[in-house]
């Protein structure tokens, strides 16, 4: 079984929003159609999206941090979008754990987005049909693409290479290790949809000091400490046989 | 979440339909057992379950109206396996199908006794009301548990709300069939409001229970474990988008607390107060205007009722959608 995901490194997310125009850009040329736009230059924007970036801020000022979020489709591995889905459109792909949208079968019901915790889909309002992030399989396996571009849009584009494509049933593969070795977690456990799409934690490289380095303990211009023996102290004679 | 009012209009006339197929069904199943006294004539029952289906067709075009494309509503019978609202697609026009039947069983004059059971005789209307019994029940689960099964609306996922929307979808469709009464068959008029005083009640003690229950609660889902960062104070900068998103339209009412509150208070005296004291007057006193207007009055209270339902509903998808920027 193969169960393909991202695995964001939050640790390395700059928030510079390139993995959502990359998205954009790929998934509206698509055959699938557009991303539709509503008002784009106008006073309230708003579109079709299958990835934002959302920004939040931890702790109180001075002490605070900020962490950019990429936030798409998590491909569930128990997707509860799927089976109340009245029509079959929705459907988790057996060969590699895709869960995506047949836009011809769709009747814009919105029940999917109710059962999905993470808001990941978004009905186009244009088309009316519920979408979501594809993974770029129209990407992944176009064999006319060079072996290392057959990763999805956002992948591609990112800068810090903070976002990571595979198969995560695969022990071995890039996204299990780096899972497994930096502490990859879920969004939301405690629903239980199993998410695929993983996420790394801020790390912080810290350095322990103790007073004892701040003195270097062989200064060589130390005066050196000879302590004579004493007169009934044993000599050297007298403990070693050479 | 954002109540549509395309399925606030599904929801409550389909729920009084059912409600009144029941009350005509009931008293034709207390007239065979010899219960009521002096069974009426066909057409008491044939013009009731014209009303009755009107009402149901009118909620099932309503629930075209929330639909991305009404053209392909077909399709939403094929899962039935899996997704109650399909399961309703399927239940819906098979129990119009049935009320259809059994009211024109009634009406043109077509019912014949199939066998006698004791001094019952089992008319073919009565088997025929008995498919739709049944079908009516199974509609009234399957209407509730498209909101009872998704786990994440905790307001929701309850078994309070199958039985809210059962006793409430019958509480009403009585309530409507004492004012049906009133003009075509007065003395049946305080059978019906008997029966829709109790439905009315419970349908408090059981709605009053949920609202009870929903205070209660607590929200699974935190800002911590949404992002996955353990800090109690996080605030979002920034959700991705400026004119907002689907997520920021489907999911929040967008009315002002104040709003919220009142409708809480509106819908109980509505759907239960009046209707419940209006009844009350007419068990002994009928009249047209008053049963007119308790049925007018409970139906705009279970709009209300409907609303604050959908709008109740805490998403944990909102945790994500906070600040704008």
């Amino acid at each position: 079984m193969t169960q393909l995901a991202l695995v964001i490194d939050l640790n390395v997310c700059v928030g510079c929003h390139a993995c959502v125009i990359s998205c954009k850009e790929w998934n509206t040329s698509g055959n699938a159609g557009s991303l539709s736009d509503l008002h784009p230059y106008g006073k309230d924007p708003t579109g079709t999206f299958f990835n934002r970036v959302q920004t939040f801020e931890v702790g109180e000022f001075p002490k605070t941090e900020t962490v950019h979020f990429p936030k798409s489709c998590l491909h569930c591995e128990d997707p509860p979008c799927v089976p109340v889905c009245p029509t079959g459109a929705s459907y988790k792909r057996e060969e590699d754990g895709i869960v995506l949208v047949d836009y011809d079968k769709c009747i814009g019901c919105k029940y999917c987005s109710w059962s999905c915790p993470y808001g990941a889909r978004e009905l186009d309002e244009k088309q009316k049909v519920m979408k979501k992030c594809t993974l770029c399989v129209d990407r992944i396996y176009d064999e006319a693409l060079p072996e290392s571009e057959r990763k999805p849009a956002c992948v591609m584009s990112c800068p810090p290479a903070a976002r990571l494509f595979g198969d995560i049933h695969d022990p071995e593969s890039d996204v299990s290790i780096a899972i497994r070795e930096a502490g990859g977690y879920q969004l939301m456990p405690e629903w239980g949809t199993q998410p695929a799409n993983h996420y790394l934690p801020r790390r912080k490289t810290r350095m322990t000091i103790h007073q004892d380095e701040l003195v270097r303990a062989d200064n060589p211009l130390n005066k050196e400490h000879y302590a004579e023996p004493e007169f009934d102290d044993p000599s050297l004679d007298d403990v070693t046989s050479w | 979440m954002h109540p549509a009012f395309s399925v606030i209009l599904l929801t409550t006339l389909i729920g009084m339909g059912q409600g009144l197929f029941l009350a005509l069904y009931t008293e034709q199943v207390y007239s065979s057992l010899q219960v009521l006294d002096a069974s009426r004539d066909g057409q008491f029952y044939g013009i009731g379950s014209a009303i009755a289906v009107v009402l149901l067709i009118a909620g099932l075009l309503a629930s075209f109206f929330h639909l991305g494309h009404p053209e392909r509503a077909w399709r939403s019978a094929a899962m039935w396996r899996t997704s109650w609202l399909s399961r309703e697609v399927i239940l819906l026009p098979g129990f119009i199908f049935f009320v259809f039947l059994y009211g024109v069983t009634h009406l043109f004059g077509l019912d014949t006794t199939i066998m006698n059971i004791g001094a019952v005789a089992v008319t073919l209307s009565l088997v025929l009301g008995m498919i739709a019994t049944a079908l009516g029940f199974l509609l009234f689960v399957a209407t509730g548990m498209i909101y009872a099964c998704i786990r994440f609306l905790q307001e929701w996922h309850t078994p309070l709300t199958v039985i809210n929307y059962l006793l409430l979808g019958t509480a009403s469709g009585f309530t409507f069939a004492t004012a049906y009464a009133a003009y075509y068959a007065p003395e049946l008029v305080s059978f019906y409001a008997g029966w829709a005083i109790v439905l009315t009640s419970t349908a408090l003690i059981t709605r009053l229970s949920s609202l009870i229950r929903n205070k209660r609660l607590k929200p699974r889902s935190t800002l911590q474990s949404a992002i996955g960062v353990r800090h109690s104070g996080i605030s979002q900068q920034a959700q991705g988008s400026m004119g907002g998103s689907f997520n920021t339209r489907e999911f929040f009412h967008g009315k002002s607390d104040l709003f919220f509150k009142s409708i809480k208070y509106i819908f109980l005296v509505m759907v239960f107060l009046i209707p419940i004291i209006l009844l009350a007057i007419s068990f002994y006193q009928p009249s047209k205007m008053l049963l007119l207007s308790t049925i007018t009055v409970q139906y705009i209270g279970l709009m209300a009722e409907r609303w604050f339902f959908f709008a109740q509903a805490n998403h944990p998808q909102n945790i994500y959608y906070q600040t704008i920027s």
